[in-house]
Formats: structure tokens, C-alpha cells, sequence
């Protein structure tokens, strides 16, 4: 099904299954511990031997010598692989570096052997037995030092192939220096890790040629294709299943090291082998959201209408990566004729710097929503305001080309009036409560409805149930549940009859789970496959498709009704299609819309901040499951407390790594961070986007919540942090009095 | 991690001869710090002696009116024991302000005196640390220290003791009561039962080898009012940055040991005469020789200000 042209009436519309609050489906498996993670498919492989990676001590340089004997040697041990005796190794398309290094070491913990044991005891006890000598190089570990001769960098996921690196509307220059009131500053936002649940992980097991992997990805296809272009086989020789997923945030939305030496292993063992990685591996080894310097200059008339605004970032990584694109949402987010934004990518040695939920926009929002909120300082404006007043619904670069729908005014109106916000007090550091400094702060959220085809399978079986088959995947997001509700409404079912099978290479193709498209991309292609089903069942039963109804069990089409068990008694009836999408994206901006509104304390004697209340408005849309995506919202909203008070992987500059690898270095939010979080959605549907006239909600969620922390934290204190995480250590000495 | 043998020790005598006797020996209690330093080979002992069961669980009055706490006392346990909670508020609420309640229910008061430093390079096996392997260098010194020590710290060692109870029992003048491989026994004050690090930062205690700590005692109760204040990015599940042991009596004097900025609790006796003066004074003594890195500067300001901090709860009591 091409999707190009607006979305009609279609049966989602009804909204009896699709749009209700329906638990997920997968719940029970899980919390009863009967849904298998990647390490956990005891079932499918008896006899397994265990992988445990050897991570590279340094940063950069060359392994001048390995030393495998006393390995070789432990108790258990079967096979170790090395890039000397693995054979020649491919680098999938999604990787920046080498999964499995030597000589040449890329980076910290780049994996360099593989050391596979008739237990996972004898396996990381003889890791340790390799004996590695190191030729030290000199790395490029300090970003402010790169980015003083880092180029400019075009984005490259923009559609724009041939636009130019700097992309300018107007005369920035110009408009900004005869701008009555103005603002520059500077902002930092740090390393990132993206710290999820569940490690990376993977069996592997080879029959002949023919390679089965389970594993923990959020893209199977992406995943599937690198690993045989990585090992050099056809893609159809591999396997790749991955039905249940710990989480990943963008952390798995590539092959990583633990997929590759699994495979190895396997084959060089001649036996299934399981890694996982240790979690002191997961943000040197895999990849991390990298950090970003970014400078901001708003030119506004005294009425605070925005005349210029240029966003520029900068960001490093590794020799022929990627940059971080924070200011692509600066581009659409707010009016203003002068426009400039621009991204520098210095080539740095530390890890693969990746995708992190949001990518771009996360940091990128972050620093943009602290800059609006100074310039409402200087205008003398209410925050609030400002964002309403340069609402804008056209892409400002490209005037003939309006926003399919952009509720963000009313986001802001709404949550104002919901969160209290009267109630702010326009002077910093002028709320107490106690030795608390109180403050609020708000910000908007934004995030880019992306299109991604996806396929799916629907079977009618004769025994009524409706089996549905994509490599979609479920991180914990509610996949299998959106997708049964979709099925269910669509063929007329009780979500009960509704069994639905995820992350399996097996199935069709599908988007996969990233850049929040997954909701919305993965059901219009069930969606579409359900077309085609009920197209069939019609044409059994003597229907005209296009006038039958689909209901309660039953098809029906004027006066004549007929079970929808009816039409599979003489045998199941199968249908599969994918969603494509036509050219609705270029002619309209599609994007979602969000208000974050923030209450922080800060201990008057400490500097210590606490976050008291949080409420995101949303506007995204029609929420397929409002539970699902609430539980989105708020873990983006906890994910993006994060980001504003502690999260920060910290360089060794001298030493080329993150050195607070692990969970007890790398504090993300507890419990007792976020005491109380509300989210509301508007009600909306998009015709635009899909037949599910859905958006997603997932990256939404984070984007400004960061920056409505840090408005918070100085409407409390009066002392401004632009360097992010807001520590106590950077206000504490500009604290007002307290006692 | 490394393959050990393992036996169930009958008597603390026992269990300090076979300590001693038995090469690469370690006790072992609740297991929460040895066994995660186990798996990464950050300790690698070949013999463990586990000494659950040898009675030392209990908590006890003793003749002169103060309290016996066994070695094998669980945090959980201390925390909410009625006479700790009564007379030596400050243990108790040290105790709950660290780790988590899974970890407490497990951790021990001998192992909590005894777990070791959370410099992050003291976890990476890849770094030089003159902690886990003498005379290779401190990575951290350099590097990034913010978690680190500003005072007692050395040219081989800047790490912190991270122990939460450890602070609080420096603040009551406990002392830790230990048996040998002969039986003898011996009290050892706290404030010299952990060592600065010097040259010789992987030696942290006045332990003979093979000694066992059997109860750790705390004196009559002295009354006052009892503050922990403990300072951290996030609120719950933290290590310190810095924290603050108090007790405080009614004219303004009092008691005052500090966690998160040495290699032991940190408490200046002398300085507490200028308490009643304010925490600016008092801090200024109490940090009189700090040395502190760029990293971690602002602990010398954090320290006064968590004073002042915990002087004003204790105001408000
Ligand atoms: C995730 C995490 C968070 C934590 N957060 C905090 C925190 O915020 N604040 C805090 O204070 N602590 C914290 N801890 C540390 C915790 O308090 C310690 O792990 C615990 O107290 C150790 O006690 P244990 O009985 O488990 O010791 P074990 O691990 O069994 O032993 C520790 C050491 O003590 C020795 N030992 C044990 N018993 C004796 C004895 N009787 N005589 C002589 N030697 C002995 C052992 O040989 C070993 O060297 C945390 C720990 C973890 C894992
Ligand atoms: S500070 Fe101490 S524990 Fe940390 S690296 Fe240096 S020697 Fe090791």
C-alpha cells in the first residue's frame, strides 16, 4: 500500500480496540519471567559454550603482541578468536568502527578476542589470562580541542543531498546586529550513555552454513544485513530473532560486538555460543550519545517576535562518523525571517558516538530551551509567551510548506493552566520553602514524525484467531500490543484473538524501533496487510470488500451478515503487504508537539536539586494505547531528569575513555528523583501521516524536558547553568542565602 | 573471576588461625562488596572463610551502659534496632542513607567498615592504581577526581572510603573489637582503625593479617541531637560526595565527622570548639591541610555549607 495522498475515513476511525487503554499483551509473559530475552532461550540450543570479550586497555594505537597461551591452556576453555585468526571480517554499513579490532585498536574496549569456555566461570576467568602489549598512539580525547579545527558537516540522514553545509534564510548577520534585544551564549551538553536494562546479548548457533542468531536488537533487517556483510556470507544464510528486548534506547539499533563474536565463537567451537556484554563494556564498547558545544544567537524585537536565530553545534567521533545533529530542530521549531544553523564534526578517538533516543533533538533542545528562556528574561516576557508568540505553521525555511497538523500553542496554553504556572514567580531565587529554593520552568517538546516502509503478515486461521508476523520489534515499548489492537480493529476481532509475533528475520520486513517511527510505521503496515486480508475474506464470503463491514466476529455489508469464522472453514486465508509512503513528507512538515512544565528545589545550603513535579502536553497525533503511551512519555520525561541532573559519561583526556563505566559511576534517575510526573495527550488525528493518522510519542517525551529542568533549577536560584548536567557544583557558589 | 575454595568457619578463633594460615585467605560476610570486586578480579583471594553463623550476630548492652554490635549485625537490622534508633540516632540514619534495602538486608557491619574505595579507576583493571596493584600509579590523580579525596589524601592515593556507618561511628567514638589466631582480643578505636594512604594506599586498616573483627562497641550514649546529611546528584542509591555526621548539643557543641573527602572518616576533635562559632570557622579548621584537585574543589565549600546544613536540622529538631 503506497500512502500517498491524505488519509479517508477508514475502520481505525471507529476507535474500539485502537485508542483505548489496553494493558499489554506481552505483560503476563514478562512479569511471570516466561518471556525469554536474548540470553534466556534455554529451548532452542542444548548445549551451549559461553563467549567472554576481551576489551582493547587503551584508547588508540596497535596491539604489538598477544599472548593466548595461558588461555588457551585454563580449564574449559575451547577456542579463542582474534582478528589474527578469525579470518577476513566485512564492516557492516551501520558501524563506524570495527567490531572486532587488532592490530589497529579504534577505540577503549574495542572488542579484540573472544575467548569461548564449557562455562561462563571458565570463560571470563580465562579472558583474563591474555596477556596484551600495547603500542600507545596519541588520540584526539578533548572535544573543545578538535572542534578549534573541526569542518563544517552536513547531516547526513537529510533528504537534501546536494544542500549546503550551512543552511541560511535571509541575512543572519545582518538582522542579528540591528536586533533590539539579543542573546548569545554557549552550551554544553555531555557524553551520554544509553545505560538500558539489559546488556547486550546473543546466542549463535551454525548449521552447516546457515547461521542463527538470538539476540537483543531493536532493527532486525539493519541487523540481520550487517552480520553477513560483517562475515561474509549472504544475508539469507543468517537468522535473526529478537522477540523480547530489555530496552535499548538507539544503543541496539546496530550489530554489536556480542552478535559478531557469538558468531565466531560458534563457528570456530563448533558449538552455540552466548555473550553477553559485561555492563563496564556498555558505554566504551557500544556506542553513546555524544556530547555537543553549541553556540546560540536569538535576535527578538522588543515585542519578542524573533528576527535571527542561528544555532550552531559542534560534536566529534570517530574517522568517518557522524555528527550530532542538534540543530536540525531549530530550523522548524520557531518564526523568525533570518535564519543560520550549522554542525562542525571534529574526528576524535573516543567510542562510536550513535544515536540516543532523540538523537539531535534531545541535546540540541536542551540548549535551544534554556536560550528561549533567557531571551524571555531580557524581553521581559513570560516564557510562555514568547513560545507562543513565534508559533509559526509553515517551515520558516520553505514557506509553502505548512506543518500537517501543530498543536504546540495549545500545548503550552494547556499545560500553563493545568501545572499551575500563574504561579511562577517572574524573579529568580525569590521562592522558599524552607531552606528550598523553589522554581519553575517550562520548555517545548518537538520531535520529527519520520516514515520508514514496514511489512507485515495477517492470517486468518481456521480457528478464528488472527496471527500476525513482522520483524517489528517490542524494547518495552508496547509493539505487540498497538499491533494487536490494530489487527483487532481492523478485522473486527476481540483483541484476544489477536496472537502477534515480533523479531523474527522470518517475518516481513518491518521499520523496526527508532526515531519514535516504530508506532506509527509498523501498524500502518499491518494495517495494510489487514486491507488485503479483509479484501480476501469478503471475496470468500461474497462480499464487496469496499462496503463490507468488519465487526464483533462478523463481516457485514447492508443486511447480510456472515461469521468471519466462515470464511477460513474451507482453509486459513493469508495476506501480506508494507506500507510505503509517497511524497506527504516533502509537502508537509510532519512533526509531534509537546509543553514540558517543570517544579525543582534546590537545597539553599547544598546546592542539591530535586525534582518536585513534572507535566508533559502532548500533541502527536492519535495515541494508539494511552497507556503504552504514557509509560513512553514518562520514561522519556525520567530519561530526560537525567539528562538535566546527572548523566555524564566522563573523559579520560589523557587516557582516551569514559572512565564511569559502569552503573554505579553512570548515575541515571532512581525512584526517588521523580516523585510525581503527569502527561496529557490532545486528542488529534493526523491525516497526513498514515492511515493511522498516528505520529509517535517516544522521543517526544525527551526533547526539552532537559532544558525545562535547567529553567526550573534557575528560576529557583538565580544562577544560570548552561553546561549541562546541572550539578550542584555549578551553582553552589552562587547560591543566595539561606539560614 | 578467579576459582577459590571455600569453607564455613565454627569459632572466630578458628576462624582467625585458618586466616592466617592459609595463603591468599578472605573472609567473607554479606559478600556485597567482596564478591562484585571477585568478579572483576579486583580482589582475587583463593581461600574464602565464610563467617556467618559464628554467633556474632547479635546486639548487646554492655556493662558501662553503651552498645555491642556484633560483627555479623545487618545494616537493616542495625538501623532499626530501638536503642540505636533511641540514643545513637546518627548510625541509624547513616546506615539508611546508603546503598538500598536489598543491599542492607545483606551488607554487614564488619564488611561495611571494611568495603573498599568507588574510585572508578580503582574499578578498571585496564589503569595503573596503587590501591589494587602496588607501585603501578594513580590514574586518578590526574584524571577525573571529582568523586575523590581533598584531604589526608598522598602522591600515591587520593581515593575515599565510601562507607556511609563508618562516619557516624567516628562521630560516637566507637570502637571496633577484634580477636586474632591466638584468641587475643583487642579494641581498636576508630579513629585509628582506618589508615591515611601514604605510600602503601592497598594497606587500609591497623588489622594485623588474619585478624577478625568480631563487634564493633559504642560508648554510653551522650545524648544531643542527631543529624546525617548526606549530599549527592541523585537522591537515593548514591555514594557521597560529601556527607556530614553530627551531634549536637544544646549550648552548640558537638560533635562533627565528615564522609566522602579522605581516606577515613574525616573528624578534627580540636576544630569542634569553634562549633559553636559556625560551620565557617569550624570547616576552616577541620580543612586546614585539604589539597583538594580541580575536579573537586568545590567540596571544600560543600563541606562547610552541609555543615552549616546539618546544623540548622538540628535547630529545627
Ligand atoms: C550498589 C551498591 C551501593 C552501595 N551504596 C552504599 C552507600 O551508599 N553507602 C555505603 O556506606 N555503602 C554502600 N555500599 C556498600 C555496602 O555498604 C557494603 O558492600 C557492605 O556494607 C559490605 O558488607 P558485607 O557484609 O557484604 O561485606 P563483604 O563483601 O562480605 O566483605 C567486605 C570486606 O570485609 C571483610 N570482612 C567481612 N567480615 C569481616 C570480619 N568479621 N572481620 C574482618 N574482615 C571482614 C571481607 O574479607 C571483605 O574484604 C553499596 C554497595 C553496593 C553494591
Ligand atoms: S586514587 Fe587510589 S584508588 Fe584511585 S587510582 Fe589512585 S591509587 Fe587507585
Amino acid at each position: 500500500m503506497k500512502f500517498d495522498r491524505p488519509a479517508e475515513a477508514n475502520p481505525i476511525d471507529r476507535m474500539q480496540v485502537v485508542g483505548r487503554a489496553h494493558p499489554r499483551i506481552d505483560g503476563p509473559l514478562k512479569t511471570t519471567g516466561r518471556a525469554p530475552y536474548a540470553y534466556e532461550h534455554h529451548d532452542v540450543v542444548t548445549n551451549p559454550a559461553y563467549g567472554a570479550i576481551v576489551g582493547s586497555a587503551i584508547g588508540k594505537g596497535r596491539i604489538a603482541s598477544m599472548n593466548l597461551a595461558e588461555a588457551e591452556r585454563a580449564p574449559g576453555v575451547l577456542t579463542v578468536v582474534t582478528a589474527e585468526n578469525a579470518g577476513k571480517l566485512g564492516k557492516g554499513k551501520f558501524n563506524t568502527a570495527k567490531l572486532l579490532g587488532g592490530p589497529e585498536i579504534d577505540h577503549y574496549h574495542q572488542a579484540i578476542a573472544v575467548v569461548v569456555a564449557e562455562t561462563f566461570e571458565q570463560a571470563t576467568a580465562a579472558a583474563a589470562l591474555i596477556r596484551v602489549e600495547y603500542a600507545h598512539a596519541d588520540g584526539r580525547f578533548d572535544l573543545e580541542e578538535a572542534l578549534k579545527t573541526a569542518p563544517l558537516a552536513k547531516d547526513p540522514n537529510s533528504p537534501e543531498k546536494d544542500a549546503p553545509p550551512e543552511s541560511r534564510t535571509g541575512e543572519f548577520e545582518q538582522a542579528f546586529a540591528q536586533a533590539p534585544v539579543k542573546l548569545d551564549e554557549l552550551y554544553a551538553t555531555p557524553d551520554q550513555s544509553h545505560s538500558m536494562m539489559e546488556p547486550h546479548a546473543s546466542i549463535a548457533a551454525w548449521n552447516g552454513d546457515k547461521l542463527t542468531v538470538w539476540t537483543s536488537n531493536q532493527m532486525i533487517d539493519w541487523g540481520r544485513t550487517d552480520l553477513a556483510t560483517t562475515l561474509g556470507i549472504p544475508k539469507d544464510n543468517v537468522r535473526f530473532v529478537s522477540p523480547y528486548i530489555g530496552g535499548g534506547f538507539g544503543c541496539k539499533l546496530f550489530l554489536r560486538s556480542d552478535a559478531v563474536m557469538a558468531a565466531l565463537g560458534a563457528k570456530a567451537s563448533g558449538r552455540p555460543v552466548k555473550v553477553a556484554l559485561p555492563r563496564p563494556f556498555i558505554p566504551n564498547n557500544t556506542t553513546h550519545r555524544p556530547a555537543t558545544r553549541q553556540r546560540i544567537r536569538i535576535g527578538a524585537g522588543a515585542d519578542g517576535r524573533i528576527i535571527a536565530i542561528a544555532h550552531e553545534s559542534g560534536s566529534g567521533d570517530l574517522p568517518d562518523g557522524q555528527p550530532e545533529t542538534a540543530t536540525n530542530q531549530t530550523r522548524l521549531l520557531y518564526a523568525g525571517a533570518n535564519r543560520l544553523t550549522s554542525m562542525r564534526l571534529a574526528v576524535m578517538d573516543l567510542p562510536e558516538g550513535n544515536a540516543m533516543r532523540a538523537p539531535g533533538e534531545a541535546p540540541g533542545m536542551m540548549a535551544l530551551e534554556i536560550a528561549m528562556d533567557e531571551l524571555a528574561e531580557k524581553l521581559g516576557l513570560d516564557p510562555v509567551e514568547l513560545r507562543v508568540r513565534n508559533d509559526t505553521q509553515i517551515d520558516p525555511e520553505k514557506p509553502d510548506r505548512p506543518f500537517s497538523q501543530r498543536n504546540l500553542v495549545r500545548c503550552l496554553r494547556e499545560g500553563a493552566e493545568r501545572f499551575g504556572w500563574t504561579r511562577r514567580s517572574a524573579t529568580p531565587g525569590a521562592v522558599r520553602d524552607g531552606h528550598w529554593l523553589l522554581g519553575m520552568g517550562t520548555a517545548a517538546a518537538f520531535r520529527n514524525n519520520l516514515l520508514i516502509p514496514s511489512g507485515a503478515r495477517v492470517r486468518l486461521e481456521r480457528d478464528g484467531l488472527v496471527v500476525v508476523e513482522t520483524d517489528m520489534t517490542d524494547i518495552g515499548t508496547g509493539s505487540y500490543t498497538i499491533i494487536a489492537q490494530t489487527a483487532a480493529e481492523m478485522m473486527g476481532v476481540d483483541i484476544g484473538k489477536v496472537v502477534v509475533r515480533l523479531g523474527d528475520s522470518a517475518f516481513p520486513v518491518s521499520a523496526g524501533s527508532g526515531g519514535q517511527f516504530g508506532a506509527n510505521c509498523s501498524t500502518s503496515g499491518v494495517y495494510a496487510a489487514c486491507v488485503k486480508l479483509r479484501e480476501a475474506v469478503a471475496q470468500r464470503l461474497g462480499f464487496n470488500s469496499a462496503e463490507a463491514t468488519f465487526s464483533d466476529g462478523h463481516v457485514m455489508s447492508g443486511n447480510r451478515s456472515a461469521k468471519l469464522a466462515d470464511a477460513v472453514r474451507e482453509g486459513e486465508l493469508v495476506a501480506e503487504d508494507k506500507i510505503e509512503w509517497g511524497g506527504l513528507d516533502k509537502s508537509y512538515q510532519q512533526s509531534t508537539f509537546g509543553a514540558h512544565f517543570v517544579e525543582a528545589a534546590v537545597d539553599g545550603f547544598t546546592g542539591e536539586v530535586r525534582i518536585r513535579r513534572m507535566l508533559a502536553v502532548c500533541a502527536a497525533g492519535r495515541i494508539l494505547n494511552p497507556t503504552t503511551a504514557r509509560s513512553q512519555v514518562i520514561g522519556a520525561m525520567t530519561m530526560g531528569a537525567g539528562a538535566a541532573l546527572m548523566e555524564e559519561l566522563a573523559v579520560d583526556k589523557r587516557r582516551g575513555f569514559f572512565v564511569n563505566h559502569d552503573l554505579a559511576g553512570y548515575e541515571v534517575p532512581v525512584h526517588a528523583d521523580i516523585p510525581h510526573q503527569e502527561v496529557i495527550f490532545l486528542e488529534e488525528a493526523d491525516d497526513k501521516v498514515s492511515p493511522m493518522k498516528a505520529k509517535g510519542v517516544a522521543e517526544l517525551g525527551i526533547c526539552g524536558v532537559g532544558a525545562a529542568v535547567a529553567n526550573a533549577v534557575y528560576n529557583a536560584t538565580g544562577v544560570r547553568v548552561r553546561n549541562y548536567p546541572v550539578t550542584l557544583d555549578k551553582h553552589l557558589d552562587r547560591l543566595p542565602e539561606v539560614s | 573471576m578467579k576459582e577459590f575454595t571455600y569453607e564455613r568457619a565454627t569459632s572466630p578463633q578458628e576462624a582467625a588461625a585458618k586466616a592466617r594460615e592459609t595463603l591468599g585467605a578472605k573472609f567473607i560476610a554479606g559478600g556485597t562488596n567482596l564478591l562484585d570486586l571477585m568478579k572483576l578480579e579486583i580482589e582475587t583471594p583463593q581461600h574464602l572463610i565464610d563467617v556467618n553463623g559464628l554467633g556474632l550476630d547479635k546486639i548487646e548492652n554492655t556493662q558501662n551502659g553503651g552498645l555491642r554490635i556484633g560483627a555479623l549485625v545487618r545494616n537493616t537490622t542495625l538501623a532499626a534496632d530501638m536503642r540505636v534508633r533511641k540514643d545513637y540516632g546518627v548510625l541509624s540514619r547513616a546506615l539508611l542513607a546508603g546503598a538500598s534495602g536489598q543491599l542492607r538486608n545483606k551488607a554487614t557491619t564488619a564488611g561495611n567498615l571494611l568495603q573498599r574505595t568507588r574510585c572508578p579507576y580503582f574499578y578498571d583493571t585496564n589503569q595503573p592504581c596503587n590501591k589494587r596493584n602496588p607501585g603501578s600509579g594513580c590514574a586518578a590523580i590526574e584524571g577525573f577526581s571529582r568523586q575523590l579525596g581533598v584531604i589526608g589524601t598522598s602522591k600515591a592515593c587520593i581515593a575515599t572510603n565510601p562507607s556511609d556507618m563508618a562516619v557516624a561511628m567516628r562521630a560516637l567514638d566507637a570502637e571496633v573489637e577484634t580477636v586474632d589466631e591466638m584468641g587475643r582480643t583487642r579494641k581498636i578505636p576508630i579513629a585509628e582503625f582506618h589508615r591515611l594512604p601514604g605510600d602503601s594506599p592497598h594497606i587500609e586498616t591497623t588489622l594485623a593479617d588474619g585478624e577478625l573483627i568480631t563487634a564493633v562497641t559504642l560508648p554510653r550514649p551522650v545524648g544531643g541531637i542527631h543529624v546525617y546529611r548526606k549530599v549527592r546528584d541523585r537522591a537515593s542509591y548514591a555514594f557521597a560526595l560529601v556527607s556530614v555526621a553530627a551531634v549536637v548539643q544544646r549550648d552548640g557543641s558537638g560533635r562533627v565527622a565528615v564522609g566522602g573527602v579522605a581516606h577515613k572518616p574525616w573528624r578534627v576533635e580540636d576544630a569542634e570548639a569553634d562549633l559553636p562559632k559556625g560551620p565557617k570557622s569550624f570547616s576552616a579548621r577541620l580543612l586546614a591541610d585539604a589539597k583538594p584537585t580541580t575536579d573537586n574543589a568545590f567540596k571544600i565549600p560543600l563541606v562547610e555549607r552541609t555543615v552549616a546544613a546539618a546544623l540548622n536540622d538540628a535547630r529545627q529538631q
